[in-house]
């Protein structure tokens, strides 16, 4: 059991190009930034959109391929789709929400099934409450039972946290992860968090301006990432331009006048270096990639200090560079106007 | 004694008319909600159009047509002996055209702000599309639809213009409120006129208090959505 999906459709000037398999029981994240296709990308897998080219295929039976002019209406797909705001049908109520996704039963085996399915995600004594009248989680849970329901063969879930508060979430993504427990399928995990993705899924697709790259471990990806907008993703602040340096080993830096070392080798298409806020310490001057920085703004966060240093001998518009430093640390430095700081050679991040 | 004819006239034509309208005016809103925007534009200004001419216009049209000299009127009248003017039902065409853009205009506006993820959500669900429309967009679009209805059956009821043309006024035939009431101003039956302005002024305040009771219920509504 397996979803592969590889689409391609345009919208007005964007261009959605994916590529992506999701195998069984597994939870794959589509992550990106809001706007980026992924909510296209599974209305598109569900059916109830359409690509202009490409293939869908889950189990083997083919859902949608161009070239063979195959469509399959979404109402066979047997795909669920856990929608952003849960689209439960507001005039009914939460147990015939449920009903309404066991309709292929029979009246009496629909009961059961609904009654079962109450017990299972824990939602005895809301049966008769309308949408309106059930709290958000709840609501997820009701929205998920009707899926459970359906029966479906591959679940979507399409932000699932987002409409909640955050306090809420980490206790509904316990639940979420014992309700997915409960089906076999492959998954698709829409989200822009990468802390969200980080505990729920093993492989994630970065989808970037509707494009996919090709699905990777989660902490392979957060830990090194090869694309900007994986960098992005992982909260790597600075991106500055960057070529190779004179000697093997080393990246050269145009706009802050700068040759660091590198740990990783270069490769070809690298054309931008990433540096985690994090990973700029005040350093002496004569400690590795060690440069002197003049200090442009501070800010106090809640929990650290941020500051916007110049590098010395930076071009007049070259981005700044942002650090960011317990505030214990900032406090004892001796002088905050210019300092010396650096970056190890593993922390540089080769991107492309 | 009254003769309560007129009444029973209004309501019978303003009925069929509504129950017409009904049905017309939710399948063309319906197509022109998920029409491209162009067809859109040209098909609501056509379907609109009855709602802003002169009645009278309307009534001129419909004579183009159903009279018996020309088109459909004299085709009935050939084959099937059959008049489509001057008699009860033939107010019926007048006050559905009249009405119709009404009954669109509302459900229009309904199914417009049908937030489509609940369609999607039933098709990933396997719901057929005869359910979802029937079991999940219509009941949702409640509200707009029977407000619709309501002002339709109000405006039918109170169609002049047309009807004088195409029913014309024929005492215990074709008599409506709306034509009983031109027809003893014009005799001096004070009286009589009077009485049917009072019986009409209740019917169409009750009429529009049953579309405000609808709206307000629709606002508590989506207070909670």
């Amino acid at each position: 059991m397996a979803l592969s999906v590889q689409i391609q459709k345009k919208a007005g000037d964007f261009q959605l190009d994916v590529d992506f398999t999701a195998g069984t029981g597994e939870a794959l994240a589509l992550l990106g930034a809001s706007g980026c296709g992924k909510s296209m990308t599974l209305k598109c897998i569900a059916g109830v959109e359409r690509p202009d080219r490409g293939r869908i295929v889950l189990d083997g039976e083919v859902l949608y391929d161009s070239e063979r002019g195959v469509c399959v209406p979404p109402q066979r797909r047997r795909i669920g789709y856990l929608f952003q705001n849960y689209a439960l049908f507001p005039h009914m109520t939460a147990a015939q929400n449920i009903a309404a996704g066991a309709r292929h039963m029979e009246a009496s085996q629909r009961k059961e099934r609904v009654a079962q399915l109450v017990s299972q995600l824990g939602l005895e004594g809301k049966e008769r409450l309308r949408p309106f009248q059930l709290s958000g989680g709840q609501q997820q849970r009701v929205a998920l039972a009707r899926i459970l329901a359906s029966e479906p063969r591959a679940m979507l879930l399409d932000e699932p946290f987002s409409a909640l508060d955050t306090y809420l979430k980490w206790r509904l993504e316990l639940e979420m992860r014992d309700i997915l427990s409960l089906f076999q399928g492959p998954v698709v995990w829409v989200s822009h968090d990468q802390g969200e993705v980080y505990r729920n899924c093993a492989r994630v697709c970065v989808l970037d301006q509707g494009k996919s790259s090709p699905a990777a471990g989660v902490r392979e990806l957060l830990a090194n990432p090869v694309t900007v907008s994986a960098a992005r993703i992982s909260g790597c602040k600075n991106y500055v331009p960057v070529r190779p340096g004179p000697r093997p080993g080393t990246v050269e830096i145009p706009l802050w006048g700068l040759t660091l070392e590198a740990a990783a080798p270069w490769r070809e298409g690298v054309s931008v270096l990433g540096i985690h806020a994090r990973h700029v310490q005040p350093a002496g001057k004569d400690a590795r990639n060690a440069f002197f920085c003049e200090t442009v703004q501070v800010t106090e966060d809640v929990s650290a200090m941020l500051a916007a240093l110049r590098p010395k001998g930076a071009e007049p518009d070259a981005p700044l560079l942002r650090m960011e430093l317990d505030k214990d640390v900032w406090a004892a430095m001796p002088d905050h106007k210019g300092f010396w700081v650096s970056v190890e050679p593993e922390n540089l991040l080769l991107l492309e | 004694m009254m003769d309560w004819y007129p009444l029973w006239n209004s309501v019978r034509i303003a009925g069929i008319s509504t129950i017409i309208v009904f049905f017309s005016g939710i399948c063309a809103a319906y197509y022109v909600a998920k029409a491209p925007r162009l067809v859109k534009g040209a098909l609501d200004a056509l379907l609109t159009l009855p709602l802003v001419l002169p009645p009278t216009v309307v009534g001129y049209l419909l004579l183009l047509v159903l009279g018996p000299k020309r088109g459909l009127g004299a085709f009935a009248l050939e084959v099937f002996h059959v008049r489509l003017t001057m008699t009860w039902w033939s107010a019926v065409f007048a006050a559905a055209a009249v009405a119709f853009p009404l009954m669109y205009r509302t459900a229009r506006g309904a199914f417009e702000s049908f937030d489509e993820t609940l369609a999607y959500a039933g098709k990933t669900l396997g719901l057929s599309n005869s359910y979802i429309f029937w079991r999940i967009r219509m009941p949702v679009c409640r509200q707009g639809i029977l407000a619709g209805t309501v002002l339709s059956f109000a405006r039918a009821l109170g169609e002049y213009g047309a009807t004088s043309m195409i029913a014309g006024y024929i005492p215990g035939r074709t008599a409506t409120i709306a034509t009983a009431v031109y027809q003893f101003w014009r005799t001096n039956d004070d009286a009589a006129a009077l009485r049917w302005v009072l019986v009409n002024l209740g019917i169409s305040a009750a009429v529009l208090l049953v579309v405000n009771l609808l709206e307000r219920k629709n606002r508590e509504e989506r207070k909670w959505l």
